[in-house]
């Protein structure tokens, strides 16, 4: 028990989670960017590639291990936030800590929690939908997740919405994908820098990426 | 020039603090900053009050005793700088000047501007040593090391463990600290040998001692007297890691 309250151990835990949602990002977004397809073309291969993934073991085991993810870097998110809240005591009446460090890095939990309201709409409004709702079927017979995702885009709000979720999620990413590795411990200075420079390029292209997929449909569709 | 001061006040660990202000009229730009709160301390002492309570001791920025929070940065404005090493140059005629003492939850303020900082002894005693008998100095050269190892370990013992990184940390993380002392010993045969034992036991303190998580913001480099590196950090990461999973 005292090892799980570790905050080094705690810590690792945190990397590891991050580190593999940050992967599941890229998959994910490679699999979305067919979104942008000519119409036609784009929504019999978006649905038969979405069929794809629901009816695969390996994804089935991938996705589980995707929500444990989810779960646990949000239970460890709180629990350092309590343990960093009891550590500070009092704190300052007059405070200018801020010059020392980025704003990102000292909100990874208010970033963090933008993430998560949104993944509650996200699943909501997709997964849910796929997995349990009524869905009508297109001409290969495969759910047609196409016409619901090109319907939700549809409206600017959703669109506005997404957008400043994945603006969080890329500030969470600058910061993190850096940070997870001095976490798990690395130390060596050129190396260092060579993670933080590609955390970046990374956290860049992410979110670029995302940006690009709601509006380009709001835009063309 | 003329300083207005705004000083955190505070009879003892368990009473509720609050600033006060003071107005100096004959602070000279030569004067350090205590030096400027010494002639405070006069002023008040003639007049019967209770002098502003602060540590200090080498005033020459190597005993890490003086550290407060200066317009809420840690040692003040100028960056590697100590609180006694700073010096009213800093500042502008007519200026205000709010002066704080550091706050975490493992540095109870014992009066004023003055904590309790065995917090950090303690991390030191659960393993910052190495076991060795005592007796006659050993000859220096009997150990060969190069210079870069040398001088990387000296980094990293240039520590004066003033707590301006747990000050300045938004978690009040004591990790710069704990990792400068376990580097230190690390990159040397004679500390290299406990590293295992030490990094464990040190970690452990620190976490005992109720100082927060890393989350790498780096903020406690930057206001490091002593510019402690943060890959210091990492280093014992990969250490407590390595320590814990062939243990
Ligand atoms: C796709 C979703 C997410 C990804 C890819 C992600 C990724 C990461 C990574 C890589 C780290 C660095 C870990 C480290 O410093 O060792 C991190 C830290 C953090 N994450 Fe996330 N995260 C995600 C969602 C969330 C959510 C939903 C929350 C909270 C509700 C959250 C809260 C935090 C916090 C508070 C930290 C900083 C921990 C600290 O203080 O050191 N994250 N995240
Ligand atoms: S690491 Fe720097 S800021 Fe922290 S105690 Fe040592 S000298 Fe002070
Ligand atoms: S009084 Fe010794 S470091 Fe400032």
């Amino acid at each position: 028990m005292w090892y799980v309250k570790n905050a080094l151990t705690r810590k690792n835990l945190m990397a590891l989670t991050g580190l593999f949602l940050s992967f599941f990002l890229i998959i994910h977004l490679l699999g979305n960017l067919q979104l942008l397809l000519p119409v036609e073309e784009a929504r019999l291969q978006y649905n038969w590639y979405s069929h794809l993934l629901a009816g695969n073991i390996v994804i089935k085991v991938i996705s589980i291990v995707l929500y444990a993810c989810i779960l646990l870097h949000t239970i460890d998110a709180i629990y350092m936030s309590l343990k960093s809240k009891k550590a500070n005591g009092p704190g300052y009446a007059k405070d200018n800590r801020g010059r020392a460090s980025k704003w990102y890095a000292r909100n990874m939990m208010f970033l963090g929690s933008i993430i998560f309201l949104f993944l509650v709409i996200h699943f909501k409004d997709f997964w849910y939908h796929y997995k349990f709702g009524e869905m009508p079927l297109d001409e290969n017979g495969n759910k047609d997740l196409y016409t619901l995702v090109i319907a939700a885009f549809d409206q600017l709000w959703y669109v506005i919405l997404y957008v400043l979720a994945i603006i969080a999620l890329g500030y969470h990413l600058l910061h993190g994908v850096f940070s997870a590795h001095r976490t798990l411990g690395l130390y060596h200075p050129l190396y260092s820098k060579i993670v933080k420079f590609l955390g970046m390029a990374y956290a860049g292209i992410m979110t670029v990426g995302y940006i690009i997929i709601p509006v380009f449909i709001y835009l063309n569709r | 020039m003329k300083i207005h001061l705004k000083i955190w006040r505070q009879k003892d660990s368990q009473s509720k603090g609050g600033f006060k202000e003071y107005t100096l009229d004959d602070v000279h730009q030569e004067m350090s900053f205590l030096e400027m709160l010494d002639t405070l301390n006069i002023k008040l002492v003639k007049k019967g009050e209770h002098p502003v309570e602060f540590d200090h001791d080498c005033r020459e920025g190597i005993c890490g005793q003086c550290g407060v929070m200066i317009n809420g940065i840690a040692h003040g404005p100028l960056k590697n700088t100590t609180t006694c090493q700073l010096h009213m140059r800093s500042f502008k005629d007519g200026d205000t000047i709010y002066v704080e003492p550091f706050k975490a939850a493992a540095f109870p303020v014992v009066r004023d501007l003055k904590i309790n900082r065995s917090s950090l002894d303690h991390i030191i005693t659960s393993g910052g040593y190495v076991s060795v008998d005592t007796g006659q100095a050993p000859e220096a050269n009997t150990i060969p090391i190069t210079n870069e190892i040398a001088e990387a370990a000296f980094d990293s013992a240039a520590c004066i463990g003033c707590g301006a990184c747990v000050a300045s940390c938004k978690n009040s993380s004591a990790a710069l600290f704990t990792s400068a002392k376990i580097t230190q010993l690390e990159l040397l045969p004679q500390g290299k040998k406990e590293t295992r034992k030490r990094v464990v036991a040190m970690v452990n303190q620190m976490e005992e001692e109720g100082f927060g998580h890393c989350t790498n913001t780096e903020a406690c480099q930057v206001e490091c007297p002593e510019d402690i590196s943060v890959l210091n950090i990492a280093r014992m990461n990969y250490e407590y890691n390595k320590s814990k999973i062939l243990n």
